[in-house]
């Protein structure tokens, strides 16, 4: 029973952490209408400036993860300007492929920079563990931190898009970008804006990411970029809610899978009920229902 | 009218044209009768991989190309061909010790890789199919995904013509391994050879480039130009998308026993990276372009052998030449420039007419 | 404006309309019984009830919004009716999806123009002969006799259907590159191409000058008694309507509001008012 627990609580963590990486798919997938594959990478590129300005500048965790969040969302603008701005008009494929090219160049060049080895990340929390039932359950401190840095961006991005007007700008945009522009809005910086939010969510999942799994590597980012896709498509794309749902949902199913089923099915598992899920739903959990005319 | 056909006919026959000289002239720098034409040890190695993917390029293009649903799973079709090819000729090896019937366990191999991909491709097809969009492109990635972990718990293993098949397994198989889960294929014997592969680069193209010019074809492409329509018009649209899909999937698998007969494989092989490998060759080459698939195959296949100069930049240099290329192919900015350009050399050309005439 | 005048005599059916007088023996192309459709509790049809002969022009005319292209959709299973049911050539239809129906005999052209604007003009035909004239995936990829035999059969037919609208020429060029009046007359030869029964037009001539619905007009005179099959058409331009059509069917609010021929269709108070609005009393 208290290993059962002791799962939950791992998956929420780990559903967590996909659920701050899916919200910048779903956000961009939602106002773009683009699926950024370099996001995954993102993620790598934050945990490794995490871990240079803690390793070899010898910074503060936290002002590591600060420096972090400042160098992705730079770098979320810059691929956005360089990459994806000069293909608005281009088919949604020719996109794709660009940014499957951004994510190998990013994965190249952490390649270059860190190179190949494994590096083995020091948490940036590092605030013991929690021991419940005497001693039987441990509950790191990543895994609270996790946990409660996923609620208050879930509660912070969703007033953001709700109150502000920025983020009334971005419903617009998604809604509607012709229409938007019609009304005065400015379509590329709403976009840039976009991007700029999902990277900096990009840098905390890697942060957390690695603190809680610390081996980093080039291709760090890429599977649990693929997840946090999946997991944006399975509760729904372009919905906060959803992101969340789906992450955390995602996050039990892997870990229970791995537990109970098989440890090498678990992909496998994942995978499965997305398909499952997008057959009988096929927008997803709250995904809204496009209907087209006829 | 009688123009339109020989236009396809002649483009078509151009495109078989290019495939038959590149063929060729590999023979003759393989062969050394010319001085000085040699080719390199890395590159030769890459003859059989070029045309396995060719393969790959071409049918992924009947997906996504001509039936118009993005495919992000297509390695894993290669896969259950490259296993199942692996399999059948290992088999037909070890039931006929004695014999000497290389050729027909490569046939075999072919054959059977295709219809296990081709039957994995309708199983896969039914759900899939009634999506649309990217929620498709996503399920397919899914089915990818599955296929590779399925087949990392794989176990098979051969005992005088019987087959032993086990599933995360603990305890080693009686008989030769020829499957062993997440580890390499050992000890298959190598069937493959250059001039096979080369055949089925010529049934694949002959297969797809027929498809496409016929009736079938049609309705393939009405299917993805207007679905609704289509189907006002009489085309059942599921069954021309499943069509699409199974030949596709097929196509694959005879090219993934190819590949399993060459090298060495294990399943992470055949993961996302080399869907989206394959997927990068169709959107370079052109989509729905066939003979732009066997180009691009062919050069981004070569490419990195030829950056390998670029030591370990040799990656971040392809990442930026497919970028590079992706925005001079899509930009606006970049349209222009080259419209202008373009432009400036008709001008030339007529001024020159001109002046010869005059 | 030159005003055609309509010489058919319309007679009652014994069902819910009236057909013409030389279809009268004739089983109806199409019946519709009682049919209606709810979008969320909106009921975009309802009770719509119309028999049509065998070689009749229709009208389905009513303003903006009245349910018009929803009668199509339903007709050609693009929807499925919540109430009631349609009978394609005297054969019930409840559970058929589009394509079943168009092998019935029902084809259709669309308001905003559903061309497969990647191919070419001819393989646009071609699709619509698709069950016409068939053979099967591997004589195709094989080149098997019967290949060349049915690909010259299609060949032949699609020109002979494009020379109704004198497009011919136009067989190799890329149908989304056509001018506008083109790519409609094109989805018309399409439609024809599928053999059907009866062929729905929806707003065949939107976007046409008046030369352009004139010609129009003659073309589906023509095509009606060439090939004696039922037309009905969603029209807003009274002129076409008026002049072509032998029954006119008119639409409100998902509701059918009048029956008649032409000129009891110009002089009905409710139609009027449905058009124009209710007159002001006193």
């Amino acid at each position: 029973m208290i290993q059962f627990l002791s799962h939950i609580i791992s998956g929420l963590s780990l559903g967590s952490i996909y659920a701050i990486i899916a919200l910048g798919y779903s956000m961009v997938y939602g106002i773009a209408k683009m699926l950024n594959f370099a996001h995954g990478d993102v993620i790598m590129i934050g945990a490794y400036v995490s871990f240079s300005a803690t390793q070899y500048f010898g910074m503060h965790p936290i002002a590591s993860v600060v420096i972090s969040v400042i160098m992705c969302t730079i770098l979320g603008i810059a691929i956005e300007g360089f990459a994806y701005k000069p293909l608005r008009k281009a088919t949604s494929l020719a996109v794709l492929i660009t940014a499957i090219g951004m994510s190998y160049l990013l994965q190249n060049l952490a390649l270059l920079i860190w190179g190949a080895n494994p590096k083995s990340f020091t948490s940036v929390v590092g605030l013991g563990t929690l021991s419940l039932f005497g001693g039987e359950m441990h509950i790191t401190s990543e895994t609270i931190v996790t946990v409660l840095a996923n609620i208050i961006i879930m509660i912070a991005l969703t007033t953001f898009i709700n109150k502000t007007k920025m983020g009334k700008a971005m419903r617009a945009v998604s809604e509607d970008k012709g229409a938007a522009e019609l009304m005065g809005i400015n379509v590329n910086l709403t976009i840039s804006m976009t991007f700029a939010i999902g990277s900096a969510l990009a840098a905390i999942a890697g942060v957390l990411l690695c603190s809680s799994y610390p081996s980093l590597m080039p291709t760090t980012g890429s599977m649990p970029g693929i997840k946090a896709f999946t997991a944006a498509v399975f509760g729904g794309i372009g919905s906060i809610p959803g992101a969340l749902i789906g992450g955390l949902l995602l996050g039990l199913i892997e870990i229970l899978g791995k537990a109970y089923v098989s440890d090498q099915l678990g992909d496998a598992l994942v995978f499965a009920v997305l398909i499952i899920v997008l057959l009988v739903r096929p927008a997803g959990l709250l995904g809204k229902k496009v209907h087209e005319k006829v | 009218m009688k123009r339109k056909i020989s236009k396809t006919f002649i483009n078509n026959l151009i495109t078989y044209a290019i495939v038959i000289i590149a063929f060729f002239i590999c023979k003759l720098a393989l062969s050394g009768d010319i001085e000085g034409f040699k080719m390199s040890r890395s590159l030769k190695g890459q003859l059989i991989p070029i045309c396995v993917y060719i393969v790959m390029a071409v049918s992924l293009n009947l997906t996504v190309g001509i039936s118009g649903e993005l495919s992000l799973g297509h390695a894993g079709f290669m896969s259950i061909g490259a296993y199942a090819g692996i399999v059948a000729s290992q088999w037909l090896g070890s039931a006929f010790p004695e014999a000497n019937i290389d050729v027909v366990r490569l046939i075999a191999a072919l054959i059977s890789g295709g219809i296990a991909a081709g039957v994995a491709g309708f199983l896969i097809g039914i759900p899939v199919l009634r999506l649309r969009g990217d929620y498709l492109a996503i399920v397919t990635l899914a089915f990818g995904e599955i296929i590779r972990n399925l087949i990392n718990c794989l176990y098979v293993s051969v005992e005088g013509g019987t087959l032993h098949t086990g599933f995360l397994l603990t305890s080693p198989l009686p008989g030769k391994k020829i499957i062993a889960g997440p580890m390499n294929t050992s000890g298959i014997d190598k069937l493959a050879s250059f001039d096979a592969a080369f055949v089925v680069v010529l049934i694949a193209l002959f297969v797809v480039l027929n498809l496409i010019n016929s009736r079938s074809g049609r309705a393939i492409m009405a299917s993805r130009d207007n679905r609704i329509a289509a189907e006002s018009m009489g085309v059942n649209v599921t069954k021309y998308k499943m069509m699409a899909f199974v030949t596709s999937a097929a196509l694959a698998g005879i090219a993934g026993a190819m590949y399993g007969l060459n090298t060495s494989i294990e399943p992470k092989k055949f993961g996302f990276d080399t869907s989206i490998l394959i997927l990068v060759f169709v959107v370079l080459g052109g989509i729905g372009s066939i003979r732009g698939s066997v180009i691009a195959a062919t050069l981004l296949t070569v490419l990195p052998e030829v950056l390998r100069e670029f030591g370990s930049y040799r990656m971040l240099v392809y990442a930026i030449v497919l970028i590079l290329v992706m925005l001079a192919r899509n930009s606006v900015f970049v349209k222009q420039i080259l419209s202008i350009v373009t432009g400036c050399i008709k001008l030339i050309f007529k001024r020159s007419r001109r002046g010869e005439a005059s | 404006m030159t005003q055609r005048k309509s010489t058919t005599k319309m007679v009652a059916y014994p069902s819910f309309s009236i057909v013409p007088e030389r279809d009268i023996n004739k089983r109806p192309v199409l019946e519709t019984r009682h049919l209606g459709i709810e979008f969320g509790g909106l009921k975009a049809v309802e009770d719509f009830n119309l028999t049509i002969g065998s070689t009749e022009i229709a009208g389905l005319i009513g303003p903006n919004g009245a349910g018009k292209t929803t009668v199509f959709n339903l007709l050609t299973k693009v929807y499925q009716p919540t109430t009631g049911t349609v009978l394609i050539d005297g054969k019930e239809t409840s559970g058929m999806n589009t394509v079943q129906a168009n092998r019935l005999g029902v084809a259709r052209t669309s308001q905003n123009i559903r061309l497969f604007g990647n191919m070419s003009v001819e393989d646009n035909v071609r699709i619509g002969l698709h069950n016409q004239i068939p053979y099967n995936m591997f004589a195709g990829i094989l080149r098997l006799p019967g290949y060349w035999k049915q690909e010259k059969k299609q060949h032949e037919k699609a020109l002979e259907l494009l020379s109704i609208f004198d497009m011919q020429d136009m067989a190799s060029a890329k149908a989304g590159s056509l001018p506008y009046g083109a790519q409609r007359r094109l989805e018309i030869v399409r439609a024809l191409a599928t053999n059907p029964k009866i062929l729905l037009l929806d707003e065949p001539a939107a976007g046409m000058n008046p030369h352009e619905t004139e010609e129009l007009m003659d073309n589906i005179t023509k095509i009606r008694d060439q090939f004696q099959i039922a037309i009905m058409l969603i029209e807003h331009d009274m002129n076409l309507v008026m002049g072509i059509c032998e029954g006119i069917c008119v639409l409100n609010y998902g509701r059918i509001i009048a029956k008649g021929t032409a000129s009891e269709i110009q002089s009905n108070p409710t139609v009027i008012e449905a058009y124009l609005g209710k007159k002001k009393e006193g």
